[in-house]
Parts: C-alpha cells; sequence; structure tokens
C-alpha cells in the first residue's frame, strides 16, 4: 500500500466506527493517539473543566514497526557485541599465579578485591572507580554535547534490552500490522499460545540476565556448576531472581515508561543540550507544510509551497517510545535514530532525497530558513571543557595506576599512652603499623625507622631481623596490622614532638613505602 | 491567550494545560502514569502483610506478634551463634595453646590481641586506661616495671586471683601505715623519705640525714623492699630505684605512704571471666610492651 494512502484510510477507519460500539485498537485510532505524543492526555475540548483532566494517565501500548537502515543495523552490531560482552566476560580467564582468581574481571566482595584483568584493586583505592565514574560522567555529558543522546539511543542497558524483547515479540507475535490484527481478533488459542511463547523467552532471556550477573561476583565456571546443582549460596539465588524480575518487568512491561518516568537523565540531558548539538530532527523547514503525493504535486503545478513530509506516519510507527518526532525535542524521545531508517525508506519509494529526520542542529535549521549555508561546530566551550576534564582524569588516573606501589604502609600513633617512662628512664611510643603487601606471592619487609638518634625498634611477635633492622612477612596478597615499639635513651626535650618516618623496604629489592608520624616525649 | 510562536504551534498542536496561568506562565498537564498509583497501592498492601507478618501494633498490654513470630533478639541470638561458629577453630587453638606458643603465631597473636582487646576495655580500662597507661594508685601496664612480675605466667597468675582480692590464691602483702600505727616517728619518716628519693637519683632536702635515713630504711623498709631497695615480687613491694613511681615520686606523697600505708585492690577475675578470656588478656596484656620473657 502507498504509504501516503494510510493517512486516508485511517481517517475512514475512524468515522467508520459508530456511537455505542465498543472502543477497538485500530491502526488508526492509535495513530491518532500516538499523534497526541506518548504522555499527553487528549486535548482540551472548549468549554471542558481543567479538573476534569484525569490525574493519571494509563500507559499506551506501542506496537513498534520494524524498520532496515543504517541506524538499524548500527543498533544491532552494539546490542550483539554489548550483550556478548556482558554474558560471556564473566568465562574468560587471566592467569593470575597460584595466589589469585584466574577471572579476568572479578568483583570478589568477601576477599575485598576488584580484579580487572592485569589490574587488581583494594578497597581503599575506590578512587579509580571516582575516577572512572567522573569520565564516565563527562562522556556522557560530551556525547550529549556533540550529538544528544547517543547513550540512550544506543548504549543503554534499558534500550538495548527491550530492543532485543520487541524483537522477540516480533519474532512471536508478528510485526506491527500483524501483532494489532492479532489483539484486535481478542483472544483466541493462537494468540494465547504465542503471548505464553513470548513471556517465556523473555522469561529465559531475563533469567540467564541475572545468571551473568551473578558471575561477576564469583568463580564463573565453578558457580554455574554449583547452580545447576543447587549448591550455590542463597544470595545467589536471591540475586538472579531479583535480575530476572527486574529485567523482566523493565524490558518487557515498562519500556519507554522508564526512560520517560524513572530516568533521571532525559531531565539533565535537556539542560545540557544546545543548539549546536546534533539530534534527531525532523527537518521542519525541508518537510512542512506536510501534505500528500498528489496534493503536493497539484500545489507545485499552481507555483503554491508543500513540503516533502506527506504525513504517512512512518517515523512514529517505528518509534518504541511512541512519539511524533515531527513535533520537535521530545523528553520521551531516545534518539535512536530509527525513524531515521523508516522516514528513508519513504523518500527513496517517492523518490525525494532522504534525511528529512537527520541528525541536524537547531541552528542549521534556522540557518537555513535564512537561505544560508551550514554552520557545524564542535569545539565550543562545553565540548572543550568536558573534553579537558575527560583528557585531565584520564591522564591523573593512568599515571597513578602505573606508578603505584606493590606495597604500602601506615601508621597509627598508640593514643593512650602517648609515651611510656621505662624503669631505666629511656622513653618508648607504640604504633600500630600496618603493611600492604600487593604482590601475589609472599614477602619480607625490612622495617626502618629514621629521624630519631639512638632509636631502638622492636616489633611484637617478630623476632627476625636482617642488619639489625625487624624483618616481617606479609601474606601474597595481604596486609598484616603489627605492633611496633620505639624507644630512646636519647634525652629528651619538655613536650618533645619529634617528627620519624617509617620505611618499609622489601627484602627482595623494589620499590620504599614511607609513613611519616611523630615520637613524643614527657 | 495563545501566545506560542508560530513554530510552536506548528510543531506542537495540541498541548494540554492545567489552565492555571501565572504572570503569563502555564502550567502544563502532565499526569503521573498509571502504573505509578499501582504501585502505591502495592505500597498498602504491602504494609498491610507486613503488620500481619511482622511485630507491628501496640496493644494496652502487649503487641501484634505477627505469624512468623520474628522478634529481634532471637535475630541476635543466630548472630551471636554464627560469630560463635565462625571464632570456633581459632577459639579451639587458643584454648589448647600454651602462651608461648600464641605469642609466636602471627594468627594466633592477632586473634588473642583482638579478643583481649576487647575483654580489657570492658573489664581492665577504667583503672588501668584504655591503653594500659595507668593512673596514680593503677599500675601502667606498658612499662618494664612489674610488682608481681612481667611474664606470661605471672600476668595470667595475676589476672585470674587479682591483689588483695580475698580470694586464697591472690597476691598478698601490703605497705604498713608506719606513721599512723605508731611504728615510726614523724621526724623519721621525712628522714627516710628523703633516703628513698636519693635512691634513684632524685633531689633531697638540703642537710637532710641521709645516713640515718639508710639505719631507718634498712631496719624497717629492707624487709620488703630489699636492702638496696630493688623490691621484692613475692610481696609486690616496688622497686625504689628505678625511674618508675606507682603514686608519684614527689616527698610528700612518699612521706603520706609512709604514714598511711598502701594496699590497692585489684579484683580476682578468674570468678568473672572465663579462661580463655583470660588467656587473650594475658597475651594483649603481655604484648603492650612491658612483657617479659
Amino acid at each position: 500500500m502507498c504509504p501516503g494512502c494510510t493517512t486516508a484510510l485511517a481517517i475512514e477507519g475512524v468515522t467508520a466506527v459508530q456511537p455505542g460500539q465498543p472502543p477497538r485498537v485500530d491502526l488508526m485510532e492509535d495513530a491518532k493517539r500516538t499523534l497526541a505524543g506518548p504522555t499527553l492526555p487528549d486535548p482540551q475540548k472548549p468549554g471542558e473543566k481543567p479538573d476534569d483532566e484525569p490525574l493519571y494517565a494509563a500507559r499506551k501500548k506501542i506496537y513498534p514497526q520494524n524498520v532496515s537502515g543504517t541506524f538499524r543495523r548500527l543498533k544491532w552490531a552494539l546490542l550483539i557485541v554489548g550483550l556478548a560482552i556482558y554474558y560471556f566476560l564473566p568465562f574468560v580467564r587471566w592467569d593470575r599465579g597460584p595466589n589469585a582468581p584466574h577471572q579476568a574481571v572479578l568483583i570478589d566482595i568477601p576477599g575485598r578485591r576488584f580484579y580487572f584483568f592485569f589490574i587488581e584493586i583494594w578497597p581503599q583505592e575506590v578512587y579509580y572507580l571516582t575516577g572512572l565514574l567522573i569520565i564516565a560522567a563527562m562522556t556522557l555529558f560530551l556525547m550529549n554535547a556533540l550529538a544528544g543522546r547517543v547513550w540512550c539511543g544506543y548504549l543503554c542497558p534499558q534500550t538495548v534490552w527491550t530492543d532485543l524483547y520487541i524483537a522477540i515479540e516480533r519474532w512471536i507475535e508478528g510485526d506491527r500490522r500483524k501483532h494489532l490484527k492479532r489483539d484486535r481478533q481478542g483472544w483466541t488459542f493462537d494468540r494465547a499460545a504465542r503471548a505464553a511463547s513470548k513471556h517465556f523467552w523473555w522469561l529465559m532471556i531475563a533469567w540467564w540476565t541475572g545468571g551473568a550477573w551473578v558471575l561477576y561476583f564469583a568463580d564463573a565456571p565453578s558457580l554455574v556448576k554449583d547452580l545447576a546443582t543447587f549448591q550455590a549460596p542463597f544470595v545467589a539465588y536471591a540475586f538472579i531472581g531479583i535480575l530476572t524480575f527486574t529485567t523482566y518487568a523493565l524490558a518487557g512491561w515498562m519500556r519507554e515508561q522508564v526512560c520517560i518516568y524513572m530516568c533521571p537523565w532525559p531531565r539533565i540531558q535537556a539542560a545540557l543540550t544546545d543548539e549546536y548539538a546534533f539530534n534527531v530532527t525532523y527537518r521542519y523547514d525541508r518537510g512542512e507544510p506536510r501534505t500528500s503525493l498528489k496534493k503536493a504535486a497539484a500545489l507545485h503545478a499552481n507555483g503554491q509551497p508543500a513540503g516533502d513530509c506527506i504525513d504517512c506516519l512512518q517515523c512514529m510507527y517505528a518509534c518504541p517510545s511512541g512519539v511524533d518526532i515531527r513535533t520537535g525535542p521530545d523528553v520521551a524521545c531516545i534518539q535512536c535514530g530509527l525513524c531515521i531508517d523508516a522516514c528513508d525508506a519513504v523518500m527513496a519509494k517517492i523518490g525525494r532525497p532522504p534525511r528529512l529526520i537527520a541528525y541536524d542542529t537547531e541552528v542549521n535549521i534556522e540557518r537555513r530558513k535564512q537561505g544560508l549555508g551550514p554552520l557545524y561546530k564542535i569545539v565550543r566551550t562545553r565540548t572543550v571543557l568536558y573534553a579537558a576534564i575527560i583528557v585531565v582524569v584520564t591522564a591523573i588516573m593512568t599515571y597513578t595506576l602505573a606508578t603505584r606501589h606493590n606495597d604500602g604502609i601506615n601508621v597509627i600513633h598508640d593514643r593512650n599512652p602517648l609515651f611510656v617512662r621505662l624503669s631505666d628512664g629511656a622513653v618508648r611510643n607504640g604504633y600500630a603499623i600496618h603493611i600492604l603487601n600487593k604482590t601475589l606471592e609472599t614477602q619480607s619487609f625490612v622495617l626502618k625507622v629514621s629521624g630519631l638518634a639512638d632509636a631502638d625498634v622492636e616489633v611484637i611477635g617478630s623476632e627476625a631481623r636482617s642488619g639489625g633492622d625487624p624483618v616481617i612477612d606479609v601474606g601474597p596478597d595481604q596486609s598484616r596490622e603489627v605492633r611496633v615499639l620505639v624507644t630512646t635513651h636519647q634525652r629528651l626535650g619538655s613536650e618533645a614532638s619529634i617528627p620519624v618516618t617509617f620505611t618499609v623496604v622489601p627484602a627482595k629489592g623494589g620499590m620504599a613505602a614511607n609513613a611519616a608520624d611523630h615520637f613524643l616525649g614527657p | 491567550m495563545d501566545d506560542r510562536t508560530e513554530d510552536d504551534r506548528k510543531l506542537q498542536p495540541q498541548i494540554a494545560t492545567t489552565g492555571h496561568e501565572w504572570d503569563g506562565i502555564r502550567e502544563l498537564n502532565t499526569p503521573l502514569p498509571r502504573w505509578w498509583l499501582w504501585l502505591f497501592y502495592a505500597t498498602i498492601i504491602w504494609a498491610i502483610g507486613y503488620w500481619v507478618v511482622y511485630p507491628a501494633w501496640p496493644l494496652v498490654s502487649s503487641y501484634s506478634k505477627g505469624i512468623i513470630n520474628w522478634h529481634s533478639r532471637d535475630v541476635v541470638a543466630t548472630d551471636l551463634a554464627a560469630l560463635q561458629a565462625q571464632r570456633g577453630p581459632m577459639m579451639a587453638q587458643l584454648v589448647s595453646a600454651s602462651l608461648q606458643d600464641i605469642e609466636s603465631t602471627p594468627e594466633l597473636l592477632d586473634f588473642a590481641r583482638a579478643l583481649g582487646g576487647r575483654a580489657f576495655a570492658d573489664n581492665c580500662a577504667p583503672c588501668h586506661g584504655a591503653g594500659g597507661g595507668g593512673a596514680k594508685g593503677y599500675p601502667n601496664l606498658t612499662d618494664d616495671d612489674w610488682l608481681w612480675g612481667g611474664t606470661l605466667a605471672d600476668i595470667s597468675q595475676t589476672i585470674t586471683h587479682g591483689v588483695r582480692s580475698g580470694d586464697d590464691q591472690g597476691h598478698q602483702g601490703s605497705m604498713p601505715a608506719f606513721g599512723r600505727d605508731g611504728m615510726l616517728k614523724r621526724d623519721d619518716i621525712i628522714v627516710v623519705a628523703d633516703y628513698v628519693r636519693s635512691l634513684s637519683g632524685l633531689s633531697t632536702t638540703p642537710g637532710a640525714d641521709l645516713a640515718r635515713g639508710a639505719k631507718i630504711f634498712a631496719d624497717n623498709c629492707a624487709v620488703c623492699h630489699g636492702p638496696q631497695g630493688k623490691g621484692n615480687r613475692s610481696v609486690g613491694a616496688p622497686n625504689l630505684t628505678d625511674q618508675i613511681w606507682l603514686y608519684g615520686p614527689e616527698t610528700k606523697t612518699i612521706i603520706d605512704g609512709i604514714w598511711n600505708g598502701h594496699g590497692g585492690v585489684m579484683p580476682a577475675w578468674g570468678a568473672k571471666l572465663d579462661p580463655v578470656t583470660i588467656k587473650a588478656l594475658t597475651v594483649y596484656v603481655h604484648t603492650f610492651g612491658g612483657g617479659e620473657k
């Protein structure tokens, strides 16, 4: 059928419904509702009081139509790559020797370690997470300043899983038209069987999603075995259950409602965007006034203006959020680009140039209306600022990660008593010393105290010495706290507070770690 | 009045407002989604279910118990049992290991110090201070001067049976009240106090008769404190020649001690604490820094 005729048919459909007839889901009615926008109720009729407006709006079921084109292909590619990483990454092995797990990506909560290929993060290094979050936020801002809601349209898990669920839905219940027709026919055995099958597959995907999630928190192959034999800890089953439910509910039932009502990002990005940012845009300067093919030909013949938009509603049918892109920027629009593909297909059929809907900027539409050429401004204050922050934070992170120590030392001076007078008049201070060994072998550390003349250093529970200095063994990938006593026979001034430095040097050689503290006297 | 621009009108032909207007600013009518309302109802139903299942409502003399009979004290008991189970293997080692073995095994030492530290804070810190630093009349446990001995065995004995605690095996013996009980005259006490100060090299009153002080000391004090004043641990007599003073080195304090005597009391903790806790406490006190081999 010619897309341009759809509207005409639709109007016939509407008029055919007689008063008193039960309301039906109808192609045309659906289109009319979608035209009104996904969230807004029907426009106020004259004379109707505002108080009669509904306080709560029911969700309008969306039947997104399948499209093919550049953006659809891009979305499939990102979906396949993203989901493949998510589902299979826990099974990737990484040899770390006998004293650490062999999983490339592992969040070891009981052991308080995070492993990411060659990087191992200890809890006190959580600032790397802070840095990552800053980079992530700034990347989001930068993407938004350059090309709008790239995250929402292509990368957000909500979008990716919803896309997958819609694909399953189409596969079982048919594309838009078939699905609508089936729904209109009421409950038949065929429809029930298809619905059951759809929910079964949705639940299977949801279950696998939850299952993959828990694999990041334990050794994946053995956890899979434990899960299958019901030997896994309860918390694993609980989290699989929770994630199965959230995936099924959010991607199967909630869909665009998540983006419109639950996610804060649409609101934030609306405040961050500007007139130079590329957004999925209906080029109304070219499309308006919209009119059918025949009428357009007539108008052109009379020398009157007619736009390229033939009001075929294909952009709306393709939209997973039920948005009419032609109404301008919309908080519900995730900018997935599927309307571009839909419109391009129509433009190709009717022999008009593509990209009536395209990634475009507000500035260029205005300039075209004034007969000016396009103006692209990638380098703007905000993009430079976002990029600079990303570069600086990445540089700092890389530098600190590359130069970080494999060992560490923390010192806490005894709070009570601050110092001890011994029977021969010597003064002693007690310290709790925490030594970190981030290598994957047992290491011996030589403890040296500098800054205090005539200092005698003793470690409780460790007699070993190397050249007079105490030696402390710390197990692989572990930390150890020891009590250290520093005694001096030196005559101290009144209320002495002498800066001292504690140094641990790996006995086998390597980077030394320092910590500063004080030696206090009477 | 419709004051939208032409483009606005073209792009958003239908826009619902609440009809409210303030200084030309109109309020869009954006109703909440209905599922939000359902969630709200669901929370109410959840709350009712919660009241039925868990303790919830105060009644006149009691409260509604809930059908699963949940009680926060049961949770505490379960948690404590889980803690004991978790500590079990280390606890068993602590019970069987000797005090020396505990100190030479790093894991056991850490465990004993952690356990001992808690017990010390609960039971010992009121007198000996949070870090064992002591106070006037309450010995400092972190130095190397011990009234009753500083080996592991000595410390264990002192903790278990106490000092002048009424326990048969506790440490006995006290400093007599030489002045109050008329054993020494006032000026003898003043002279001997000066002599005691001289033992650890402290200044004495100008013109003090230290020879007479030494005579008085030999006749009255050396029985317990030893001929050189080095003390005697079997009766808890302090060493008077070192730098550590339980009550203070001032002449007045020493005179006061000789006149009125001393006899501080430490309870016998064996009656209150279990043997493992005392073991852990012993190790903890021993590793303050002053422990003797």
